[in-house]
């Protein structure tokens, strides 16, 4: 909310703002021992997987880790893209 | 009722884990509890200046470990403060001359004898800082409100719970509550919400700490001092007083609250 405040008014925002936001990202990814391009690789792989089992919205696909206090949640949030149903006759 | 250990650590050195250790101890013992503080950061000697204890060393945890003299012989007695203790670290060997298992024992000789046994860690993730958690019951974690502090502290607290030795409690030391308030720097709010943990105390950043250290004299005992009055807060929740904690804005001088209030007016 901050940052888009900021962002209306083309301020810098704060630098505990910017502090903070730097953190919340590093601290997911120190936890999980995940690298953001490893987290982007296991998105890419699972939507391989799933792929070969129903029909899904690659390009909707979201893998994100969750935080909950200090526990972690992987959390994967794929779309299944409608089957055309066959017409008999 | 036996002692309990409290171990206090960091992860990142020069946040000030031994400047809390000596007043923590001191807190206590002011408080008439029988307190004793070892230094386990062997190789780096430190705690011994800070509590002004240094020309009485005459035996060290190595020694004690290793055999080469009784318990009793390398403690030292505070002349200020006479309910607390120190045993002391080895200045010329490093942390492999003690084992986690060293740790445990000493703490249980120690325990009928004293109310709280305080271990100042090392920095670091390795040897030292588990031979400083073996024995604990509580563990303190001290931190900044700086990137780095706060970063290393994360990391410190996923491995206490993972040895299952939490929940840490937190110290934030050297808050500027000016900076804070411009948002410049890091609020404790901000930091227990990066860190997700229960929090044990606020330390103002307070340029009484850097003058009683040079004197060898715990801040603690500055009546005035407002780090000595959040330290001797510490020592009252950590015997379980409910003591509530001091908002940040409140957290300035005397002469400021005085002439804000004139500039109100």
């Amino acid at each position: 909310m901050a940052g888009l405040f900021n962002r209306i008014l083309n301020r810098q925002p704060n630098s505990a703002y910017q502090a903070k936001e730097r953190m919340k990202l590093v601290l997911v990814h120190d936890r999980s021992n995940l690298s953001p391009q490893a987290l982007e690789q296991l998105k890419d792989e699972l939507i391989e997987v799933i792929s070969r089992y129903v029909n899904i919205d690659s390009e909707g696909t979201s893998v994100e880790i969750a935080q909950e206090g200090r526990e972690q949640r992987l959390i994967a949030d794929i779309p299944i893209k409608a089957t055309p149903k066959r017409r008999i006759g | 009722m036996p002692g309990k250990v409290i171990t206090i650590t960091s992860g990142k050195g020069g946040v000030g884990k031994t400047t809390a250790t000596a007043n923590i101890a001191a807190a206590l013992a002011l408080i008439n509890f029988k307190v004793i503080c070892i230094d386990a950061d062997i190789g780096l000697r430190n705690l011994d200046v800070v509590l002004g204890l240094e020309n009485r060393i005459v035996y060290d945890l190595v020694d004690v470990i290793e055999g080469r003299c009784r318990l009793r012989q390398a403690m030292i007695r505070d002349k200020r403060l006479p309910e607390l203790y120190l045993i002391p670290a080895a200045q010329t060997r490093d942390k492999s001359a003690v084992s986690p298992s060293d740790m445990v024992r000493l703490c249980d000789e120690l325990r009928p004898d004293f109310d709280w046994i305080l271990i100042d860690s090392p920095a670091g993730i390795e040897r030292g800082f588990r031979n400083a958690i073996s024995p604990a019951n509580i563990i303190v974690v001290v931190t900044n409100p700086e990137i780095s502090a706060v970063r290393d502290a994360d990391r410190i607290i996923g491995l206490i719970e993972a040895e299952e030795k939490g929940p840490a409690q937190l110290i934030i030391n050297r808050i500027k509550p000016e900076m804070v308030k411009k948002g410049d720097m890091l609020s404790p709010d901000d930091v227990l919400e990066l860190l997700a943990v229960d929090l044990l105390g606020l330390i103002p950043e307070d340029e009484m700490v850097v003058t009683s250290t040079n004197r060898g004299a715990p801040v603690v005992l500055e009546e005035k001092s407002r780090a000595g009055q959040a330290f001797r807060n510490i020592g009252q929740r950590i015997t379980g007083e409910k003591v509530p904690f001091v908002p940040i804005e409140e957290q300035r001088g005397f002469f400021t609250q005085i002439g804000k209030m004139f500039r109100k007016g």
